[in-house]
């Protein structure tokens, strides 16, 4: 069973990480992202890293995803232009993709991390909580990374602002404190000229 | 029983896939940033799968400040991806040649 959910997730992750590289709509890229993230949040549950795997679904899938599809359908791009070199480049992509995951392959394959060197841990006891644990872990060993990481997300809001902010109002609107004090010679001009003759 | 290899050759694909869609995709940014964020995944994956044969939470601690930096970057890259994109209406790479890099 555990063999049979390790699998179906795995080949749920490659194929729709395939996918996002190679789908043409950008739109369509980032859902596929969305279900490699679902899928490998699938991956993190199974090796019983809870918090984190919920956290991967609601922030990552909630949050920076959505925030990707804002702007994916904001930009208005020429997708045809974008995908110019798309054949060219993909012997080397696809060469190199190939070669190193050979050589990955040959460091982190079962030889060297095998069953025989690290025997996979018993399962926790129905009472454990791993968010408990985390949680401690987080606010007294790593409390001042915590607290780093508290301002790192701060002044990615700020820079964020900062960037995107367009200056001042360029909306023309009505300026009521000037409406009330205007006088009749800003608005009305008298003109003098002499009456016009019946022809 | 599934041993570690599985999942560190699982993460090692899926990062060979994501450098493979920079070298294809060279010249949409939006693929770039999505080809990262597949990337972070690939190494917390990892991470994850050592914490968990270890018997080490540090890990997942790791994975979580990863995945706090993660969210940081994409929202200022793509906060850059949107100004560039209204001052020159283009996010094609090979037109963003203003410094002449």
């Amino acid at each position: 069973m555990e063999q049979f959910i390790f699998w179906a997730f795995a080949a749920m992750l490659v194929f729709s990480a395939s996918m996002v590289i190679t789908v043409r709509n950008p739109v369509h890229a980032v859902l596929f992202l969305v279900v490699a993230f679902v899928a490998s949040s699938g991956l993190w549950l199974l090796l019983e890293a809870e918090f984190l795997a919920i956290a991967l679904v609601l922030v990552y899938v909630g949050a920076v995803m959505v925030l990707f599809l804002f702007v994916v359908m904001m930009l208005d791009i020429n997708v045809a232009k974008l995908r110019e070199g798309f054949i060219r480049y993909l012997p080397v992509g696809a060469t190199f993709a190939v070669a190193t995951i050979v050589a990955m392959g040959l460091v982190v394959g079962s030889r060297n991390f095998g069953l025989e060197r690290y025997a996979a841990p018993a399962r926790e006891a129905a009472d454990y909580n791993n968010t408990a644990e985390l949680g401690t872990l987080l606010y007294t060993r790593f409390l001042y990374p915590f607290e780093i990481a508290g301002l790192v997300l701060l002044v990615a809001i700020i820079a964020a602002i900062a960037l995107s902010i367009r200056g001042a109002r360029q909306i023309k609107t009505p300026k009521p404190e000037r409406q009330v004090e205007v006088r009749r010679e800003e608005r009305v001009r008298i003109v003098k000229m002499p009456a016009e003759k019946r022809t | 029983m599934i041993p570690l290899s599985n999942y560190l050759v699982l993460g090692a694909v899926l990062f060979c896939l994501s450098v493979a869609g920079m070298f294809i995709n060279r010249k949409n940014v939006i693929v770039l940033l999505m080809c990262v964020e597949l990337m972070l995944l690939a190494v917390n994956t990892n991470f994850i799968a050592f914490s968990h044969y270890l018997g080490d939470l540090t890990g997942q601690v790791f994975v979580f400040f990863i995945l706090t930096v993660a969210a940081a970057e994409s929202a200022i890259g793509l906060a850059i991806l949107v100004v560039v994109f209204r001052n020159r209406r283009t996010i094609n790479v090979a037109d963003l040649n203003a410094m002449k890099g």
